[in-house]
């Protein structure tokens, strides 16, 4: 009884040992709009399984860095590694399609389909029956679908929310709309986890919850998460290292005690004459 | 019939008599998934093999904190059935409360739901020394715990089918120990909610459960093809005896939701055919119906409320099985095919045979309106030390106001001050370590003071007024039941909850919290705007509204000779919800007297004078235990003259 061990505990062990390799890196990266230098010369890694913060004040690039490592945007110069391979140019779902899912700052759900058919949607590239087989559904097409709903109805017990099944998420209040969404790219099961404030919007309750399937997602399922949050607090007990980023350039990497004692950081958040 | 000694006895007899019947159903990952009586008695054996494995002996108590999950009502059976003591705890509770349960109980397990209920144990632990091995049901979040003390319900029952395997002769030598249990040993230690004071834990035998369980299946006819769905705690008596004691008794069906939000979705697809409900829940569900058919199309309204008329004009009768002319029958007809029966299908009542509700009083036209539908809906009046049943209503003979008459083999005396004692075979053994409270609830020859003040009327029925302690005086020497006034507020949708205060005071004034859910919807219709619950507590127009409640319950109240001096001459509607975690009300949501004297003295004083606003602060606990403070000015209304109805007449 006295050993019960928190699970932060072993997580940090275990990063102490150095057995977590390289999952993604980012190499030199910049990234402009016109005249606009949205990232300028970026680099840092994301280690498999841990939890990466990215945080930075308002127009710091973080969006634009997730939209980089999903392949929405492509950067001018610099180079993307994920597991190993290179990569320069990359369509959004050949990014899905490699294992990493994304959830959006504003929430981009199917409003008028179920919390189910939303989740649902997020194993089409798992389905390999074609679109024939599953109208007749019969034969493989209806196995396929009762492994799928099986893993999406894991997923509603995961976060929660049987209770709103099957309801149309254009109904729901926002915490569980962040909620559904989060479930669809789960059900991707993603190596690498891109969360863009998923605690935007929340009240202290919604996040506390939010935090905890964060926290229970990537040590029970070993999944990396990048994260860009505002609330300091969430970022310093959530997430193992953070990076900050401040007018597109990256000022501070470190775990969340050194950025947080980091004068540069401590600079751009209150604001200092540039 | 003879009754068997002991619970486990009847789980055996079931898993012979009833082995491939539905014994339970959990729905888990979106599907129901079923259990026979036979499979059960598998787990049962299995788990309580693998306790003993552990170290579980005779006597010893062991904790169960979750909701209603299958394994959790088997941990009851296999702890039972090797003579140890379940002790079922509000799961809701926070870990200071809690541990005041498990270290009077001295438990030597528990068995938790979630890693919730560990982690509130586990931060306990120190003031436990008995414990020894913490079990749980969910393994999500459970990866780093100390797997030597806390282990999942599924390692323990590997562990007893290891050692069956091992040694077979212990199934057979597991029969001869169930065998060796009596009738009066302790079966399980239920503890109060405690409005008053600390929690006591009831101890309660095997013949106590057994003899009542009989004897409320006989009553109301219950039988093995019953099914019910489990969703009140389990550490409330009434739970362990509808979804447990007059289960194995009778050998129906009990049916586990998905979670606490999912009930009304797991109801409808179980369409339960004996179900119970304190009075709260048929309130909010009639909440729920009237806002939906307020936000209907005009024609869907118009035929609703037409029925609803029908219904309440021979609703009763058809129920009853009364005369009725023809025409008044079809009509009743139409209505069942248009709107009853959807309506009932919609809230999982269309097989309802026996619904009961208790707890509190109900308010007359709610319990009217399911009755109206062909919803046998019924009031009990019990309590833990009576094993649940005191009295209950007869089919046929109800009454809104009353209780009904004695169950089975119960007696009931009314004693000089007006407090209502029974005997009966439910009778607890006793308070768990508490002699003194023992002797002065229940005297040496066996009946037991209720607390509650009532009368026996002419027609046999039981009516009860207040608890016996609360009903007090008012300066001028009249009767001020606090309850009484309450109830009939609170019989007000828009009404939440009502605390009523005069004892020796000049006149009675009151506390409101109003509905947030019935005064919204109004206030949307309205067009009111509010931006917190506080602001829309506060409004002027929701205070009219109020007050006109208000007038109403006066008129009442003036109408009964008994408590026409109580009625209400000031009130002020609360800037908060009284709330369980803030200590305001019991885990069973009563209000708790004495705390909101001391909390809102400011408030109450005020009622008293000649002030119209008063600034009040107030801390609250959130849900993750970290404190806060509400502020407001809450202002007080006065209210006019009371009709007096006796000059009237």
């Amino acid at each position: 009884m006295n050993h019960a061990r928190r699970w932060s505990d072993q997580l940090s062990e275990e990063l102490g040992s150095g057995a977590s390799a390289e999952l993604l890196s980012v190499d030199n990266v910049s990234l402009s709009f016109g005249g606009v230098k949205a990232i300028a010369d970026i680099s840092f890694d994301i280690l498999k399984g841990e939890v990466r913060a990215i945080i930075g004040p308002n127009g710091a690039g973080k969006t634009s860095m997730l939209n980089v490592i999903n392949g929405f945007y492509h950067p001018q110069e610099g180079i993307i590694t994920f597991r190993g391979k290179q990569r320069r140019r990359m369509k959004p779902y050949q990014a899905a399609a490699s294992g990493i899912a994304r959830t959006f700052q504003n929430v981009a759900l199917f409003k008028g389909m179920s919390t189910l058919d939303n989740i649902m949607s997020g194993r089409s590239l798992k389905m390999h029956c074609g679109f024939l087989w599953q109208v007749v559904h019969i034969g493989p097409a209806r196995s396929e679908e009762i492994r799928h709903r099986r893993r999406v109805e894991e997923i509603i017990d995961f976060l929660e929310i049987a209770h709103i099944r099957k309801q149309p998420v254009g109904k729901l209040p926002y915490g569980l709309q962040k909620r559904v969404e989060l479930g669809r790219a789960m059900a991707m099961e993603p190596e690498l986890l891109l969360l863009d404030e998923p605690m935007a919007g929340m009240n202290l309750e919604e996040k506390e919850d939010m935090s905890r399937f964060i926290i229970d997602l990537n040590s029970e399922f070993g999944t990396t998460i990048a994260l860009i949050e505002h609330d300091m607090g969430v970022v310093m007990d959530l997430a193992d290292r953070v990076v900050v980023l401040d007018y597109g350039r990256k000022i501070a990497d470190g775990t969340p005690a050194e950025v947080q004692a980091n004068q540069d950081v401590i600079d751009a958040y209150l604001g200092v004459a540039h | 019939m003879r009754s068997l000694p002991s619970l486990p006895h009847y789980l055996l007899r079931n898993a012979e008599q009833y082995a491939n019947r539905v014994a339970m159903r959990h729905k888990d990952l979106g599907i129901w998934r079923e259990w026979t009586w036979a499979e059960i008695c598998g787990e049962v054996q299995s788990y309580a093999m693998g306790l003993k494995e552990l170290g579980l002996c005779h006597g010893d108590k062991v904790a169960i904190i979750g909701g209603n999950r299958p394994r959790l009502y088997w941990s009851f059976s296999a702890i039972q059935s090797i003579g140890a003591i379940p002790v079922p705890v509000y799961a809701d509770s926070v870990a200071e409360e809690m541990v005041y349960v498990l270290e009077h109980a001295g438990v030597r397990f528990a068995v938790c739901q979630d890693q919730e209920q560990v982690d509130k144990v586990v931060s306990v632990h120190d003031q436990l020394p008995g414990l020894s091995n913490i079990l749980y049901d969910e393994s999500r979040g459970m990866r780093d715990y100390d797997v030597q003390v806390i282990l999942s319900i599924d390692a323990v029952q590997n562990l007893g089918r290891r050692a069956l395997e091992r040694d077979s002769h212990r199934a057979v030598q597991w029969r001869t120990e169930i065998d060796t249990l009596s009738g009066n040993d302790m079966c399980v230690m239920l503890y109060t909610s405690g409005t008053t004071g600390r929690p006591k834990g009831v101890m309660l035998s095997h013949d106590n459960l057994i003899i009542t369980s009989i004897n409320a299946n006989t009553f109301d006819k219950l039988d093995v093809d019953e099914q019910t769905i489990a969703y009140l705690p389990l550490a409330w008596v009434g739970d362990h005896v509808f979804s447990y004691g007059q289960s194995l008794t009778a050998g129906y069906c009990v049916c586990c939701p998905e979670s606490p939000e999912t009930i009304s979705a797991d109801r409808r697809e179980i369409a339960p055919t004996y179900f119970f409900a304190p009075p709260r829940v048929f309130e909010s569900l009639l909440t729920a119906i009237t806002v939906a058919m307020e936000d209907a199309s005009r024609p869907k309204r118009a035929m609703f409320d037409h029925f609803i008329r029908v219904a309440k004009g021979y609703g009763e009768d058809v129920l009853n099985g009364a005369p009725l002319p023809l025409f008044s029958r079809l009509h009743y007809a139409i209505g069942e095919l248009l709107v009853y029966g959807p309506l009932k299908n919609r809230l999982g009542m269309s097989r309802v045979r026996v619904a009961y509700t208790a707890g509190e009083a109900i308010g007359p036209d709610i319990f009217r309106f399911y009755r109206s539908l062909g919803i046998n809906l019924k009031q009990l009046y019990g309590q833990t030390e009576a094993s649940v049943y005191i009295t209950a209503q007869p089919d046929g003979q109800i009454d809104a106001d009353t209780v009904g008459i004695p169950s089975l083999d119960v007696e009931i005396r009314i004693a000089d001050n007006g407090e209502v004692l029974y005997r009966s075979p439910g009778v607890f053994l006793g308070y768990y370590r508490d002699d003194e409270a023992t002797a002065s609830t229940r005297t040496a020859d066996g009946w037991v003071y209720t607390g509650d003040a009532g009368f026996i009327d002419e027609k046999g029925h039981l009516r009860i007024i207040d608890r016996a302690k609360d009903v007090g005086r008012l300066n001028d020497d009249s009767l001020f039941p606090p309850k009484y006034i309450e109830n009939k507020l609170k019989f007000f949708p828009s009404i939440k909850e009502a605390v009523a205060f005069g004892d020796g005071r000049d006149y009675v004034a009151a506390f409101v919290n109003i509905d947030l859910a019935a005064v919204s919807n109004w206030a949307e219709r309205n067009d009111i705007v509010y931006a917190s619950y506080q602001e829309l507590a506060g409004h002027p127009l929701v205070y009219d509204m109020i007050e006109r409640h208000i007038e109403e319950v006066n008129r009442d109240l003036a109408a009964e000779p008994r408590v026409a001096g109580a009625c209400i001459r000031r009130f002020l509607v609360l800037h908060k919800e009284l709330d369980a975690d803030d200590g305001e009300l019991t885990r069973t949501q009563k209000v708790r007297r004495k705390f909101i004297n001391e909390r809102y003295q400011a408030l109450i004083e005020a009622l008293y004078s000649d002030r119209d606003t008063q600034f009040v602060s107030t801390t609250v606990i959130f849900e993750d235990g970290r404190k806060g403070k509400i502020e407001a000015d809450v202002t007080i209304r006065s209210l006019g003259e009371v009709p007096d109805m006796q000059m009237a007449s």
